[in-house]
């Protein structure tokens, strides 16, 4: 192979080098300066409203890798009640099949994606860690009201 | 012995600082020996952090930027990680080879700053065979590759060395030849002569031979696009690949001392020196190493690297010939035409320049074929 | 006299910075000629065939996101078009104009990955991986905004797509594919002329058409050694008659021809989009499947062309809820059988552009 065009190549491609060099960054400082996620995102937890759940356990029938395990039971009305739900979050991936199998819309995935753990037993939750309260952020994911409440997302097309 | 006798007081007689001295001349010169050898080491690690950050801008990111103020302290972070690490010697390894490599291969790197000029006249001994001095020194620094790649018991190490034996080995001579232009331009082989000769830069009056220097001493130092030695990605690493701890910190302060050894080489040569108005001479020397630098720097964040046989096919078919032209016209130059204003020599010699690397990129050939087997 | 000389055995070891993903080559090499070359692979099986036995056809879904990690839309893609055509079942336009959207974004965000990969390999230090990985967050966000993962999306259902796109979509869609040509166009002046590479890249590894059908090679790899074969043309699948696009094809098959052949599809995947977006309307995006999904007992193969080539599942089954037997069509391992032909007789730097070249994900190999 030749050298042909002496180098003009070489030379077209340090223009753009230089060229993006004098772009500004696009790093992100951690700690300091965080993104806004998605609206609809798949964060790394569940939020249960208890109010609105009726105990049928379609979320476990639906999980592909058993993660909830739901003990459930009939009281004297007939009614379902729930006895023990146990989700372990160190083995859910994460897919959102159980928040779409949810007759109700009673479960809903966390926007949050800081929730590491010292050691694999701290994340298995009970019932009661599910339970959603002022501070857990539910995610708009199948949920277009939780959507309208979050901020907006910050996207990289939109940075200079 | 008688020889080494009548050497030794002509070459310390041009030293001019002395004599005035307390402690007489061995004080002087063991004084300044520590200095400059803090002085390397601590450019090395300024470099080091330079280079970091000036990738990062070129490839649109931050580089280190969380210890100490906009990251200053990282080289040392670096190195005091690298100086606790474990020091492992392999199960078969050849354990002298193993132990003297890194030291064969950073000392001839450290004596290259015996003879360069800081400011006039100042450098620790002003040889006046300065530029032959450099030559010799710097192709010692290939054993201790060498001694690495061999030593070390890995096959991957072995190809690394094999490689590094051709190409260092290949390119010396291209870089000698053009030395040689330089030398009959100013006359003298002493480095602070060849500075004090440069009326005007001799990167005007030569362009031809700094391209070709600075090819060939990126290929010596084993800088993209000839990093084939230490290619991670093809031989992982090349000889550092079973060191650790104190002697791979050698190693690496071994790439990074040779850089600055080149670029402040190029720019006695080639820039003027110390040379310039307004400023003191010092802060011109360390601007233009600087400036050398962040060009090789530029060159490494673009291009990508070349095989072996075509980084040799270069050296022999494209370096050579167009060394030994360019001496044969600075000769013709010198001898014939001595007393012509320079910059009508210097547009005549980028014409030339123009004319050769034209005529060399339609008319050869720089690689082989697929090897039949 | 003979000088006598001996081969050595050296292992591309599975930990190695440029074989991507945990993948091992024994190279029998003599000097740095490369004699003799055995792979081995199987360090990333995860039984994910047999695993899909148990579970039903919906939650199959997650596992075809995780064979090719870096595509994993089109994965999706392949599963449900399978999974349709043993049922029979019907999709909305809406639902068919999205899945082509999403695909054809992924087409891209892989090709840019495996361009900016092959640079790496060949030693261009990173810039111009990061450069791509720059245009490839952009393509990123816009997945999280629709489905809210940024690589495993298990985005599509059985019968359309799972939700509809929220309205910030469409627009920062338009401004992304407004921008993305003139980088590209950037891109390529950066290193397409570039001496360095051309001399790396030209004549090396170059397989013959004859070949490269013989080894039933597909996608990009068996393009660019001529042969005019792309399934969405040969094929048709969803909705690929309505549009107009050209499949490039390259002349000699060789490393800077499959790369050409990338980023040429990564222009008619842009136009493409540009289509889509006029041609979409707004209505259904699933249509409604009973709860417990059982397909008429039978076969049924479907394939489509992947980013890496052909992509197809095969699905045996018997009448219940769960698949009887679920195969999928690597395209990556079937495109590695051409790889001990191609090393025989380079050195040791070439080997290492030649299987960056054919742009393969360990996943898929492995399953």
């Amino acid at each position: 192979m030749k050298l042909k065009n002496y180098g003009e190549g070489i030379a077209k491609g340090m223009v753009i080098t230089m060229k993006n060099a004098l772009r500004r960054p696009i790093t992100t400082q951690y700690p300091e300066q965080k993104l806004s996620v998605s609206k609809r995102t798949r964060g790394n937890m569940l939020v249960w409203d208890k109010s609105k759940c009726i105990s049928c356990s379609m979320c476990a029938r639906a999980c592909p890798v058993n993660c909830i395990t739901m003990v459930t039971s009939r009281d004297e009305n007939k009614k379902l009640q729930m006895d023990k739900m146990d989700y372990d979050a160190g083995v859910c991936i994460f897919c959102g099949l159980c928040v779409e199998a949810c007759p109700q819309s009673c479960l809903y995935m966390d926007s949050d994606y800081e929730k590491a753990r010292y050691s694999r037993k701290d994340l298995k939750f009970t019932k009661e860690d599910l339970l959603m309260t002022e501070k857990s952020k539910p995610s708009g994911y199948y949920n277009p009201e939780n959507a309208a409440k979050l901020p907006e997302q910050t996207l990289l097309i939109d940075r200079k | 012995m008688s020889v080494f006798h009548n050497i030794l007081p002509a070459v310390f007689d041009s030293a001019p600082l002395a004599s005035d001295w307390p402690g007489g001349f061995w004080a002087h010169m063991i004084i300044f020996i520590v200095i400059l050898f803090i002085f390397v080491i601590f450019m090395a690690m300024a470099f080091i952090y330079f280079e970091r950050r000036v990738i990062s801008r070129f490839q649109i990111r931050i580089g280190p930027n969380r210890i100490g103020p906009f990251g200053l302290l990282q080289p040392v972070a670096d190195v005091i990680k690298i100086l606790i690490k474990e020091d492992i010697v392999p199960f078969n390894a050849d354990k002298i080879l193993h132990l003297l490599a890194p030291m064969a291969a950073i000392t001839p790197a450290i004596m290259v700053f015996a003879v360069i000029p800081f400011m006039n006249g100042a450098s620790l001994v002003d040889l006046n065979i300065g530029i032959l001095y450099i030559v010799a020194i710097s192709s010692v620094s290939v054993i201790g590759l060498v001694m690495a790649g061999w030593g070390s018991n890995n096959k991957y190490a072995l190809i690394s060395a094999m490689r590094v034996i051709a190409q260092v080995v290949s390119y010396e001579i291209p870089m000698a030849l053009v030395i040689i232009g330089v030398v009959l331009f100013s006359g003298t082989l002493s480095m602070n002569g060849i500075v004090q000769a440069q009326s005007i830069p001799y990167i005007l009056l030569q362009p031809l031979g700094f391209v070709i220097y600075f090819l060939a001493a990126m290929a010596e130092i084993n800088r993209t696009p000839f990093d084939m030695l230490e290619a991670e990605g093809e031989i992982v690493a090349g000889f550092n690949i079973e060191y650790s701890g104190f002697k791979f910190a050698l190693f690496f302060l071994t790439e990074y001392t040779e850089a600055i050894a080149i670029s402040a080489i190029i720019t006695t040569l080639y820039l003027g020196g110390w040379k310039g108005p307004f400023l003191p001479p010092v802060l011109w020397f360390l601007i233009k190493v600087f400036a050398v630098f962040a060009l090789i720097i530029w060159v490494r964040a673009t291009l990508p690297r070349l095989r072996i046989d075509q980084v040799m096919g270069f050296a022999w078919k494209c370096m050579l010939p167009l060394a030994i032209i360019n001496l044969l016209i600075t000769a013709c130059q010198v001898i014939f035409l001595p007393d012509l204003s320079q910059w009508v020599l210097v547009v005549a010699n980028f014409v030339i320049t123009g004319i050769l690397i034209v005529l060399w990129s339609r008319f050869f050939r720089i690689t082989g074929d697929k090897v039949e087997t | 006299m003979v000088l006598k000389t001996e081969t050595f055995m050296l292992n591309a070891g599975p930990q190695h910075p440029s074989t991507h993903g945990v993948f091992r080559m024994r190279l029998t090499l003599d000097g740095e000629v490369i004699q003799d070359m055995e792979p081995v692979f199987g360090y990333l099986h995860r039984g994910i065939e047999k695993l899909a036995e148990g579970l039903s056809y919906s939650q199959n879904m997650v596992f075809t996101d995780r064979l090719d990690y870096l595509a994993s839309m089109t994965n999706n893609h392949a599963y449900v078009v399978s999974v349709e055509k043993l049922a029979g079942v019907q999709v909305p336009e809406r639902a068919e104009y999205l899945r082509v959207i999403m695909a054809e974004l992924m087409r891209i965000s892989s090709h840019l990955m495996a361009v900016g990969f092959l640079l790496n390999d060949l030693g261009a230090f990173m810039t111009p991986l990061l450069y791509m990985y720059r245009e490839r967050e952009k393509i990123l966000d816009l997945f999280d905004m629709v489905c809210g993962q940024r690589l495993t999306y298990n985005y599509m259902r059985i019968g359309g797509v799972s939700q509809d796109v929220p309205e910030e979509f469409l627009p920062a869609l338009k401004r992304l594919i407004d921008s993305l040509p003139r980088f590209i166009e950037e891109y390529e002046q950066l290193l397409m002329t570039n001496e360095i590479m051309l001399v790396r890249t030209k004549d090396v590894g170059t397989l013959s058409k004859e070949l490269a059908i013989s080894y039933s090679a597909a996608g990009p790899v068996l393009r660019a050694s001529g042969v005019k074969w792309d399934i969405r043309k040969a094929d048709p699948y969803s909705l690929y008659s309505r549009f107009n696009f050209e499949v490039p094809v390259g002349t000699k098959g060789d490393v800077y021809d499959r790369y050409r052949v990338r980023i040429a599809e990564m222009h008619q995947s842009i136009s493409i989009i540009k289509q889509a977006m006029e041609q979409i309307q707004p209505g259904d995006i699933q249509t409604k499947i009973s709860r417990i999904f059982k397909p008429a007992k039978g076969e049924a193969y479907g394939h489509i062309e992947g980013p890496k080539g052909e992509l197809g599942f095969y699905l045996v089954s018997d009448g219940s809820a769960n698949p009887y037997r679920w195969h999928m069509r690597p395209p990556s391992l079937i495109n590695l059988t051409a790889l001990r032909e191609l090393l025989i007789g380079v050195k040791i730097a070439d080997a290492m552009a030649i299987f960056g070249s054919i742009d393969i994900c360990v996943g898929e190999v492995d399953r």
